[in-house]
């Protein structure tokens, strides 16, 4: 009831990744990651922690990461996980006013400087990167 | 839903917005809510003639006069000074004014009124809290000897001087950068990219002293730590002032990165 007297878009609208450019494909991105990073942790130390029960329980559970999917699944976390540190890296250095621009005179059509040319590069590297780690994971997972 | 056609449509509706000195005619789909009398919101449609300089305003008010005098709309300036008639134009915030219909390639306009402001009624809505954290930045010059007499002497600042905060004090508190911002989407107690853009152009003006009181103010969990830099702000400004950029900067100085 709030939200909708607030008009506030809410996560729908934050989760939204069209409509502002590759920098806000950057930001959902990278926050996707980020969940996804989270999620596998808790699931490794859910993994690791079976190790307490025995050799037999840990070797099942090894198993079970032995599989098509979860091989995908190992993929999709190199992948997260090159694009995070990349991308983290280029959001941390904005961060503290590296690599945004100067200010300056604004001329029409008013190009935004923080939206620049090296901050746009800097994502597509993250995600080449990440597509490379991706791709160099499977060829060793599945390569057996 | 209404739908209102004009008299005598010069052309097909469906065809492609055309060049200089033709008519051609577009479907503008206008959001009609009001939220303190209880009514959710619907689209009005109208057929509008339009022509290659005919802006999103100009539409609205052809409604206005034509078919429907209920519509509610806040404009003033008519060129992108004033800041008044910011709204959802195909789902982007953008001021109405300041967007001609041929740029946006469609023969379906919709409107609505900006996300993350509440709602008056239709396309009008609610800067009160934009207003009350422009007003928390401290948005003047802070300094002991601010008064002038006839001793003192003029505050001197070179061009670079000015460089370093003139973009930002192009700021028109249209609102089109807190509607577009993510976080600004979630959180109810955000500062917004307005606020903290004119926080920055008040620390990076050399004639001021009240840099420490401004950084406290923003060092805050609902405050610039809240930013995530997704640029959304600097993509809809429609004055170059890039406030992504100027929150940056401002973190910057939290950070240590500035002096």
């Amino acid at each position: 009831m709030a939200e909708r007297l607030s008009n506030r878009e809410g996560i729908k609208g934050m989760a939204n990744p069209t409509r502002y450019g590759i920098e806000r494909v950057a930001y959902w991105l990278q926050r996707l990651t980020g969940l996804g990073l989270l999620a596998y942790l808790i699931g490794h130390i859910y993994e690791t922690s079976t190790i307490v029960n025995g050799k037999i329980a840990w070797d099942k559970m090894l198993e079970l990461t032995q599989t098509p999917q979860g091989h995908i699944l190992l993929t999709l976390v190199i992948g997260m996980c090159v694009f995070h540190t990349a991308n983290g890296i280029r959001v941390m250095l904005g961060h503290g006013g590296i690599g945004v621009g100067k200010p300056g005179q604004p001329e029409y059509p008013y190009k935004a400087a923080s939206l620049n040319y090296k901050q746009r590069l800097c994502i597509w590297v993250s995600i080449a990167l990440a597509a490379l780690a991706m791709m160099y994971g499977a060829s060793v997972l599945f390569g057996d | 839903m209404a739908v209102v056609s004009v008299p005598k449509p010069s052309e097909e509706s469906n065809s492609k917005v055309k060049t200089i000195g033709q008519t051609n005619t577009i479907t503008l789909r206008i959001s009609r809510s009001n939220p303190s009398e209880g009514q959710e919101a619907a689209f009005s449609e109208f057929q509008i003639p339009v022509q290659k300089w005919t802006t999103v305003l100009e539409a609205i008010l052809y409604v206005k006069q034509n078919f429907d005098h209920s519509v509610a709309v806040r404009y003033s300036c008519r060129q992108a000074s004033c800041g008044s008639c910011g709204m959802k134009i195909n789902g982007k915030p953008a001021l109405a004014c300041y967007t001609k219909i041929s740029e946006l390639n469609s023969n379906v306009v919709t409107v609505e009124p900006m996300n993350n402001f509440p709602i008056i009624r239709d396309l009008a809505v609610d800067f009160k809290q934009l207003i009350s954290n422009h007003k928390k930045m401290k948005p003047f010059i802070i300094r002991e000897d601010s008064e002038v007499t006839p001793e003192s002497k003029e505050f001197i600042q070179t061009p670079q001087d000015l460089e370093k905060f003139l973009q930002f004090s192009y700021c028109i508190k249209c609102g089109l950068c807190n509607s577009a911002c993510p976080t600004m989407a979630t959180d109810t107690s955000f500062i917004g990219p307005q606020g903290l853009a004119q926080a920055y152009r008040y620390v990076a003006d050399n004639r001021d002293k009240g840099k420490d009181e401004r950084l406290k103010i923003v060092d805050d969990s609902h405050g610039i730590w809240r930013c995530h830099f997704a640029g959304s702000c600097s993509q809809v400004c429609p004055k170059g002032v890039d406030p992504a950029m100027a929150i940056q900067l401002l973190r910057g100085y939290l950070l240590g990165f500035r002096k």
